[in-house]
């Protein structure tokens, strides 16, 4: 332990260290975030300097919102498939690309480059992509479910969302993927394959139990990625066809800024949040329990 | 290490390759089509221009008011990183060699508010730099990003903090340095390999990030490169050529610092997920 001598010594470096940190983190994350559960009983209307109090009124609005269950129904629905898929698929390609293949680096980076860039540029990439680079191939190929955009129809639409969701977190989630691999010890593998055990009972009575606290922590960062998806929904569909595919975080932007429904959207908001850090939480703990050690 | 070979290793290569392709397709495409007019572009988006034409870029370098965006995007993600790096070290360091009730609760919140979804703040935090007058700032921008981004920097700078020995800093402090000196001259250079994967993941997310500088930033001489991507296809609805020559250049300076940077950025994100 290291220590000042004297009261001033002490407040000082207290305040050098932790003073800047402290002041940002509490008056950019903190203070707004309870000033945002005040703001769901009041009807502040984005304009006026002055607003009342409404008691629960924001509350029973988001009950009577219908919009916004359909989109948080649809995001429930997106960020349980997306998730799954992410995982599934990063856990294969990190299974493949750990065993000291030739080229795997070479594999591992390329996976990895969707997520050098930003949900805006990769929604404008596949924009163009599902409506003119398929949709030319189908009509060539004659193969008729690429040839009408599938941005243009509430299911496919939809389903090019979670597409290209997958398509970008994949490779992230499969670095910290190879990371676990590494980790777990060759020698009891060995041992096991001495036993008899074929590759099936290896990954599912050992490298799936050893790998838990890399998908706590993938299955973690998805979670809370997917939850909050808003650039990519913006420029690969717009919500769209029809508000089809409008995720919560939208609806939310939309119910604030748009229709200048403040005290609404925040409560909207805060309903999220409680959803997101029930589901984050209960996922930690599980898995927590499921832990086991080499 | 896992072990053992696959029964079937080509399969496994056809596997992995035809699935680099999916995942790299779409680049190649929007790089063909930077070059090509729009008329060649809607009537065969897979042919390969004709010659290098470089009328795309030309037009979208002015109309996004390529350099202002470039070098707002520059400053705001270099500085943002700088300060979250430095003070978030001290700040863990601090929480360490210190740990009492207090510190222990203010890093267990720090660590809590990690859940908080953005769309949860947004809005009170809109109105409350925007009475401030804060808004359409650069500045602005950063301090939240220095607020938004200190949690998860000081959650894994205190893991690595506490496997250095305090010896070293007790002997250093007998020596006649003084703590901030003992930071600055043993501390936060041992932590240096700690930092490079701060520094990456907050690259990545700054560089990149839209919905917060778009309700910050208004005025179009401040726009960050994802915003005015987004403003120039506004401008460009049916056009698509300048679109892909826009989309090229908002990517290409972070494709040219990976070429380099590859092995790091991998293994920044590597230790960054290990708790």
């Amino acid at each position: 332990m290291i220590a000042e001598k004297g009261v001033w010594n002490k407040l000082r470096s207290r305040l050098l260290f932790t003073g800047p940190t402290l002041f940002a983190f509490i008056t950019v994350m903190i203070v707004p975030f309870l000033y945002g559960i005040y703001l769901t009983f009041t009807n502040w209307d984005g304009i006026s300097t002055s607003h009342s109090l409404v008691g629960l009124s924001n509350y029973g609005e988001v009950f009577k919102d219908g919009v916004f269950w359909k989109s948080f129904g649809l995001t429930l629905k997106y960020v349980f498939l997306s998730v799954v898929l992410i995982n599934a698929i990063a856990f294969a390609l990190a299974y493949m690309l750990s065993r000291g293949m030739k080229g795997q680096s070479i594999f591992r980076a390329g996976f990895f480059v969707p997520n050098l860039v930003g949900g805006i540029v990769l929604g404008f990439i596949w924009q163009f992509i599902f409506s003119n680079v398929l949709v030319f191939f189908g009509t060539k190929a004659g193969i008729p479910f690429l040839s009408a955009s599938w941005l243009a129809d509430p299911d496919t639409a939809f389903w090019s969302l979670v597409i290209v969701t997958v398509w970008q977190y994949a490779g992230y989630m499969m670095v910290i993927f190879v990371a676990g691999l590494m980790s777990v010890p060759g020698d009891i593998l060995e041992a096991a394959s001495i036993d008899g055990a074929n590759g099936w009972t290896k990954m599912r009575k050992m490298i799936l139990p050893l790998m838990i606290p890399s998908f706590i922590v993938t299955i973690f960062l998805s979670l809370q990625r997917c939850f909050m998806v808003y650039d990519l929904n913006l420029t690969l569909t717009k919500g769209g066809p029809f508000k089809s595919t409008e995720m919560v975080s939208m609806h939310v932007y939309e119910k604030a800024f748009l229709s200048r429904d403040y005290g609404v959207g925040q409560a909207e908001a805060f309903v999220l949040f409680l959803l997101v850090a029930a589901i984050t939480l209960l996922q930690v703990y599980f898995s927590k329990r499921m832990e086991v050690e080499a | 290490m896992v072990g053992s070979k696959s029964p079937i290793p080509w399969l496994k290569t056809v596997l992995l390759t035809a699935g680099l392709i999916l995942f790299i397709v779409p680049f190649v495409v929007l790089i063909l089509n930077s070059f090509k007019e729009n008329k060649a572009i809607t009537s065969n988006p897979l042919s390969l221009p004709e010659r290098l034409d470089f009328t795309n870029y030309k037009n979208a370098f002015e109309q996004m008011n390529y350099l202002t965006a470039f070098s707002n995007t520059l400053v705001i993600t270099l500085v943002s990183v700088l300060l979250i790096s430095m003070f978030a070290a001290m700040t863990a360091h601090y929480f360490v060699r210190n740990n009492t009730k207090f510190n222990q609760y203010t890093f267990m919140i720090m660590v809590a508010s990690m859940i908080i979804p953005f769309q949860a703040i947004m809005i009170p935090l809109v109105k409350i730099y925007g009475s401030l007058g804060m808004l359409d700032n650069k500045w602005s921008l950063i301090y939240m990003y220095l607020g938004f981004g200190s949690s998860l920097a000081v959650f894994i700078y205190h893991g690595f903090v506490k496997s250095i020995p305090a010896e070293l800093e007790e002997a250093a402090m007998i020596d006649g340095c003084t703590r901030t000196q003992t930071f600055f001259r043993i501390v936060f250079p041992v932590l240096t390999p700690t930092t490079a994967t701060i520094a990456i993941l907050n690259v990545l997310w700054i560089w990149n990030d839209y919905l917060l500088p778009s309700l910050i930033l208004v005025d179009p001489e401040q726009r960050t490169l994802p915003l005015s991507t987004y403003s120039f296809q506004g401008t460009y609805t049916s056009d698509y050529g300048p679109l892909m020559a826009a989309l090229v250049l908002t990517i290409l300076p972070i494709i040219v610092v990976y070429l380099f940077a590859q092995k790091y950025i991998i293994q920044g994100v590597m230790q960054g997920s290990i708790k």
